[in-house]
């Protein structure tokens, strides 16, 4: 079936004929709105951005790592519809130019679609909704001084997308398809409310569908190349008769693969969709994070349990990479340097596989056996990852030499239990300090049942040297990585004992 | 009057509804085929066998091209004629251009170069300063030297004595829009191409060599840049010509962007230094006696090195009187990518040595950098010093011989007669140069009035002391950074200026816009000459066929030449018009005012468009060139002596920092500037070129790091990898102001030009840097750039420890 959505206010159908199409190069080359740009093609200058409303609200993404089909009953934004349809300048163009936040202008397209994106949802973290959008000529004061002076100002009503609409303008002869398939026409997905305000509370309970439904065999049936599944059951079951098949979550890593790898992978089950697997649940014993919640879902869900995580998470890409990127894809991805991994280990996170209608469970760090290899079999997913609730003693350290959507050189998560002075528990892991991120025994040893002092971190320090030989590369040398491991630990000992050791706190 | 005044830039409303247009949004007819470059995947060797079959038959390939089968032998360099478009038998850096694929899409030839199987026998690289050292591979013949009395016996002599030697690593442009091209095939053969390029006649040159047309077959046109940095000086070349041969070759329009990764390992970067000093000095921290050795990563092309590495050498005094003193200079060659004009153009990493010998000098002194620095300074102008009449040029030079030359590039190295000497008594720079305008004492005494200085390096301090992981640093540092061209005859622009009969005016002149407001100033300038207001000037692309034998849109010159150019067009038009309307009302043409959108004579007074349609009526002309040149320079570029600048930009900052001494990590707390445009053109403009020059000086020493691996690989060679500075990364509190002062020197409204010298006030955050690892312990620091946090953490070890 064809992926219909609004642009700029009017319903598009585009045809489904080469899923890796971005959305960057459709609308430069077909649709001739040049206003969105390219400068990285990578997600990582911002140039592209899109405002992208759906059922779960606005948000602006990276156009270059955006495939087509991932559109699907959402509204798009470009620059050119920012302004009003009778050419008015929304408030923070206005801005923009009383302030002189453009100088060269390449990068302004951007900025006033992340701005208008974060305007409309009443974000004043300028900083963070920002970061995600570089600019090599303003030094971001003027930009930052446009986005304060129009905060106040109201949203203008062509801001405001009704998805419903692309999904009422689904041109009919599909629709007809999947009804007479006997599946769903409009799925409900793009109506649900946010995600941690309801989970569904049978997850993992509720019987398996065996057979793939209607709107994924709709799919099927009109591009064997690719499917978008709207439940786990259909993904379940198309993963099952599709092993080699991909799976496209949020894409910020999958997109990679093509626009840079240049790489045409096929078959695809575009996965974001899946409603029933887009979930933050707090319950009494456990946090319940399903893989395709998005980072920016899981932050304000954790951050009351886990401030230091929602911190990381905070530091994890930008806003536009974070409204994409799911907890599953940042999992299954398998990357040494992915900052979930490191964080959930901590606190000690179950991974919850499923092939067909298998079900497993097991310890997140398990699941990383080396670089590039995972425990997971043919046909086999991540369909949510769990945390025991606890007192909170977690703290994420990444270090990178940018602050703000950097990649992390490491980072290391600590969460040390300290009872009348000694240690009772010890669970470190780290991220870019081996093939995969990994645990610190060694260091967890040299602690557990010994006093918490300067002497005992001191003993741990050195044997990290056991726990890890990490390698040199671009972001940090071998040795470097060693000692600021040792030290993160001693940086962890110090804020235990409330001593300042926050650079980010610190004021002028 | 618009001179002076706040006005947004020209594009401003364009910027903000995505509807200015750049070099890749320009449509193009549908046949337009797109270009990708195959790249070397070796860093040195020779091409034994390029089997390109698979890349002729990938799906969407109209034709691939290799060396051999350019009409002429098409070469990219602005100075040296030694870089191929495409690689002639050897390969010299990985990422080098080996051959051409033309393509219906841009996708379709980025997929098809992937196909190629090229045979390149590998041979050892020559990557790194020492590898360049070891092997003597360098350009010119030897290094170059300035001199100024005798360096070595007042070191001797001096009561102190320090040496040490600082890393100050390269800088990625990342202009936000890469490079870009567009050919379109005229008549006859003739060319039209659309580039992304701060040097239009640059690219209409090198177009027309490659083929073999004379310059007048081929139109360039600029309308601006998504950044450009210097990055645009010279790297455009290879795009254009690229697009100009395949069109030839295929009769049909081309256009050529590189993917962002392929940008990065394909052009030159800022030049990485290695800089050793050896300096006597005083119990007051006067330097006695210097010497600098500078040693520039130049990668496997000479481009614009040798001007770049004379920028350094030129800057190797910054704000500072040395008497006697020593400059070496090596230029070396390596199988990296030809590093280029990057903002500062040498002059940054001059400055960085010196303002490390300073720093050096305060620790060892135990005094406050401030001190040392103000005892160094060059004295102030005397306030009523008016600029000496100007000095008559020798025009009696003869022009290079090489039919290839490229005249209007900055590559062009040219050796002059004997400039005059300074005049006696006069404080000289080591190129002696006597220094007229200094006013940096009295702008520093504002700026540690208004900053505070006093007052937060006690808070610094005592918070230092009651804190064990986190420490603060605050440094001052000042910037003068010499304004011209130091290629002499570059030091000229043009101008065309017309008036329509509805009294809309048509501005042209040969700089180019990549944001820096070049275009709004200058229509400033049009506006105020005919005294109209803005709305009635139309601003133009650049554009090879309306003004020729321009000069790159770089050292900061634009506005000064352009200005100056369009202001001689304008009043041109304005004398002829005043003319006619005196000889109308028998009063003398001198008296004729324009001004309020009206035309002036005695108690009378025409409206604009009526007096322009009287001149129309009385068949005056409504269409002039102006030119401009600028005066008093005399330069002897291997003798290092006269004057190269017309005067000195000029500016100081304060910077505060913290950094974590447990892992390195840091962060700019705040920044107080204080800069010198003398006479503002336009303080919005002004501002904002100091603002984001400062995050991007502030980028270059910090976070932005190059890394080559072992084989020559740039392993930084994307956004992901490479990060300059974002959204947050801002100092946190930034006050920025402008100096007051008028140009001494007969400019444009006595305005100063503002390019690049802000990028060198973010030398105070290396130094605040220094300055908050210097409080870990009792060492100096020796902090190199970039400082990265693993540099930082370096650094605070060899406070504490001392250097191993
Ligand atoms: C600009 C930028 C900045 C980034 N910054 C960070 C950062 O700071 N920290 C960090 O950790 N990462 C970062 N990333 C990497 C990336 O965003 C994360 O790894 C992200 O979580 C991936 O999620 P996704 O949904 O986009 O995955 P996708 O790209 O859709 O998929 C990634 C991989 O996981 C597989 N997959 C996805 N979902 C499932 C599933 N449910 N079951 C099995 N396999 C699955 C896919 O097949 C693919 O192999 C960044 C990426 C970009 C482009
Ligand atoms: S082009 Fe840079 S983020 Fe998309
Ligand atoms: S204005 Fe040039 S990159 Fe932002």
């Amino acid at each position: 079936m064809p992926t219909t959505f609004l642009l700029n206010g009017a319903p598009v159908s585009v045809g489904g004929d080469d899923p890796t199409r971005t959305l960057l190069d459709w609308l430069r080359l077909d649709r001739g709105l040049t206003g969105t740009k390219e400068g990285c093609n990578e997600g990582d200058c911002g140039a592209c951005s899109v405002v992208v409303t759906d059922g779960r609200g606005t948000r602006a993404l990276n156009a270059c790592i955006l495939f087509l089909p991932q559109l699907d009953g959402k509204a798009v934004r470009t620059v050119e519809g920012v302004a009003g349809p009778e050419g008015e300048l929304h408030p923070v163009q206005r801005a923009m130019i009383e302030h002189h936040g453009s100088q060269c202008g390449f990068c302004t397209p951007g900025f006033i679609t992340t701005m208008a994106a974060a305007h409309l949802r009443g974000r004043t973290d300028h900083d963070d909704q920002l970061a995600g959008n570089l600019c090599r000529c303003t030094g971001y004061a003027p930009i930052v001084r446009a986005a304060e002076a129009a905060a106040a100002e109201p949203v203008p009503d062509w801001m405001r997308d009704d998805p419903a609409r692309a999904l009422s303008a689904r041109p009919a002869a599909t629709a007809a398809a999947a009804e007479e398939a006997g599946g769903p026409t409009a799925p409900s997905s793009d109506e649900a409310a946010p995600p941690h305000a309801t989970a569904p509370a049978d997850w993992g309970r509720r019987a398996p569908l065996a057979e793939t439904s209607a709107a994924c065999g709709a799919d099927m049936a009109a591009h064997p190349t690719w499917v978008r599944p709207r439940t786990a059951d259909e993904l379940a079951a198309w993963y099952l008769a599709h092993p080699d098949g991909v799976l496209v979550a949020g894409a910020t890593d999958v997109g990679l693969w093509v626009t840079k790898g240049l790489r045409e992978p096929s078959p695809l089950a575009f996965i974001a969709g899946i409603e029933d697997l887009r979930f933050v649940e707090v319950g009494e014993d456990e946090v319940c994070i399903g893989a395709t919640a998005t980072l920016e879902d899981l932050r304000p869900a954790i951050a009351p349990l886990h401030p230091d995580l929602a911190e990381l998470i905070r530091r994890f890409g930008a806003a536009q990479v974070r409204g994409a990127a799911t907890v599953g894809g940042n999992i299954a991805n398998g990357s040494p340097i992915g900052d979930l991994p490191p964080a959930l280990i901590a606190l000690g996170a179950t991974l919850h596989l499923r092939q067909g209608d298998t079900r497993r469970s097991i310890p997140l760090e398990d699941f990383f056996i080396d670089y590039g290899k995972q425990d997971r079999r043919p046909g086999e997913f991540v369909e949510a990852v769990s945390v025991p609730r606890q007192t909170d003693r977690l703290r994420c350290y990444k270090i990178s030499k940018r602050f703000d959507q950097d990649i992390s050189a490491l980072c290391g998560c600590f969460r040390i239990t300290v009872e009348d002075g000694g240690v009772t528990d010890a669970r470190i892991a780290f991220g870019g300090m081996a093939g995969t991120p990994k645990r610190a025994r060694a260091v967890e040893a040299a602690l557990t049942g010994r006093n918490w002092s300067q002497a005992a971190v001191d003993r741990a320090c050195s044997a990290m040297a056991e726990d890890f030989q990490p390698l040199s590369d671009m972001r940090a040398s071998a040795g470097y990585r060693l000692e600021t491991a040792a030290n993160l630990l001693v940086r962890y000992f110090h804020e235990s004992a409330g001593t300042a050791a926050r650079l980010l706190e610190v004021q002028p | 009057m618009s001179v002076g005044r706040p006005i947004p830039h020209d594009a401003a409303v364009l910027h903000v509804t995505g509807t200015a247009r750049y070099v890749d949004d320009i449509p193009a007819p549908h046949d337009t085929l797109h270009l990708c470059f195959g790249l070397s995947d070796t860093a040195c060797g020779e091409i034994v066998a390029m089997d390109l079959a698979a890349v002729r038959s990938a799906p969407g390939v109209v034709a691939v091209l290799a060396a051999e089968d350019l009409p002429n032998s098409a070469d990219t360099s602005p100075s040296a004629h030694d870089e191929p478009l495409l690689a002639t038998g050897r390969v010299h850096h990985m990422g080098q251009p080996l051959f051409l694929a033309i393509a219906n899409s841009h996708l379709a030839a980025r997929k098809a170069v992937r196909r190629a199987s090229v045979e390149i026998r590998e041979e050892p690289a020559i990557l790194s300063i020492d590898d360049a050292l070891a092997a003597d591979s360098r350009f010119e013949e030897g290094p170059r030297f300035y001199r100024k009395g005798d360096a070595n016996r007042a070191i001797a002599a001096a009561p102190h004595r320090l040496e040490g030697r600082i890393e100050i690593g390269g800088q990625e442009h990342f202009y936000l829009e890469g490079q870009a091209a567009l050919a379109l095939p005229q008549e006859g053969g003739d060319m039209v191409v659309h580039t992304s390029s701060q040097h239009p006649t640059e690219i209409q040159h090198k177009v027309a060599d490659a083929l073999g047309l004379p310059m007048a077959a081929v139109r360039v046109e600029v309308r601006r840049m998504g950044g450009g940095f210097g990055g645009k000086e010279s790297q455009a070349n290879a795009l254009a010509v690229a697009c100009a041969v395949a069109a030839r070759v295929t009769g049909r329009p081309c256009r050529m962007r590189y993917d962002r990764d392929d940008d990065m390992v394909i052009t030159g970067k800022r030049h990485d230094f290695r800089i050793d000093y050896r300096a006597g000095y005083d119990d007051d921290g006067r330097i006695r006696g210097i010497e600098f050795r500078q040693f520039a990563r130049c990668g496997w092309s000479q481009d614009l090195s040798l001007p770049v590495a004379d920028r350094a050498m030129l800057h190797a005094d910054n704000a500072y009187l040395l008497d006697d003193v020593t400059i070496e200079s090596h230029r070396l060659k390596t199988n990296t990518q030809s590093a280029t004009a990057f903002r500062g153009f040498g002059g940054p990493q001059g400055m960085v040595g010196i303002e490390r010998v300073m720093d050096e000098i305060a620790h060892a002194l135990g005094c406050d950098p401030v001190k040392v620095r103000r005892a160094n300074y060059y004295a102030d102008a005397a306030p009523g010093d008016a600029a000496p009449a100007p000095a008559p040029l020798d025009d009696g030079r003869d022009a290079p011989a090489d039919t290839h030359a490229d005249l209007t590039s900055r590559g062009t190295t040219e050796t002059r007669g004997q400039p005059a000497p300074p005049p006696s008594g006069a404080q000289t720079t080591p190129y002696h140069m006597a220094v007229e305008d200094f006013v940096l004492g009295e702008m520093t005494e504002r700026l540690v009035e208004s900053a505070d200085y006093r007052g937060r390096r006690e808070q610094v301090r005592a918070w230092n002391a009651g804190n064990e992981i986190l420490k603060r640093g605050l440094a001052l540092t000042p910037v003068k950074f010499g304004i011209s061209f130091t290629l002499t005859h570059l030091n000229q622009a043009g101008a065309l200026v017309h008036v329509y009969q509805d009294g809309s005016v048509h501005l042209n002149h040969g700089g180019t816009e990549m944001g820096q407001g070049l275009f709004r100033k200058v229509s400033q300038v049009a506006a105020h000459r005919f005294g109209v207001p803005l709305e009635r000037i139309r601003i133009t692309a650049t554009d090879t066929g309306k003004v020729p034998n321009t000069s790159a849109t770089a050292a900061s010159s634009g506005s000064d030449l352009n200005g100056m150019a369009v202001k001689a067009a304008c009043d041109t038009i304005r004398d002829r018009i005043a003319r006619l309307i005196a000889e109308r009302h028998q009063a003398r043409a001198a008296d004729v005012r324009f001004g309020g959108d009206r035309v002036h004579v005695g108690g009378e007074s025409y409206g604009w468009e009526e007096a322009v349609r009287l001149a129309y009526e009385n068949r005056v002309s409504l269409s002039a060139t102006g030119f401009y040149k600028t005066p008093k320079l005399e330069w002897d570029r291997i003798a290092g002596r006269g004057r190269p600048f017309f005067y000195f930009a000029q500016g100081v900052a304060a910077t505060e920092v913290v950094i974590d001494t447990l892992t390195g990590e840091n962060r700019i707390l705040r920044t107080d500037i204080l800069h010198d445009c003398g006479a503002s053109l336009n303080p919005a403009v002004d501002m904002g070129q100091i603002e984001g020059g400062f995050v991007q000086g502030a980028g270059w020493l910090t976070t932005e790091e190059l890394v080559w691996t072992d084989k020559g690989r740039l392993a930084t060679h994307a956004p992901s990898t490479y990060k300059i500075p974002a959204c947050s990364d801002r100092p946190r509190v930034s006050n920025v102001s402008l100096w007051d002062g008028r140009n001494r020197e007969d400019t444009i409204y006595r305005s100063k030009a503002v390019g690049e010298p802000p990028l060198m006030l973010a030398i105070s955050v290396l130094m605040a840097l220094s300055d908050a690892c210097a409080a870990c312990g009792p060492h100096y620091p020796a902090l190199d750039a970039p400082a990265t946090p693993e540099r930082v953490l370096a650094a605070v070890r060899r406070a504490r420890e001392g250097a191993r």
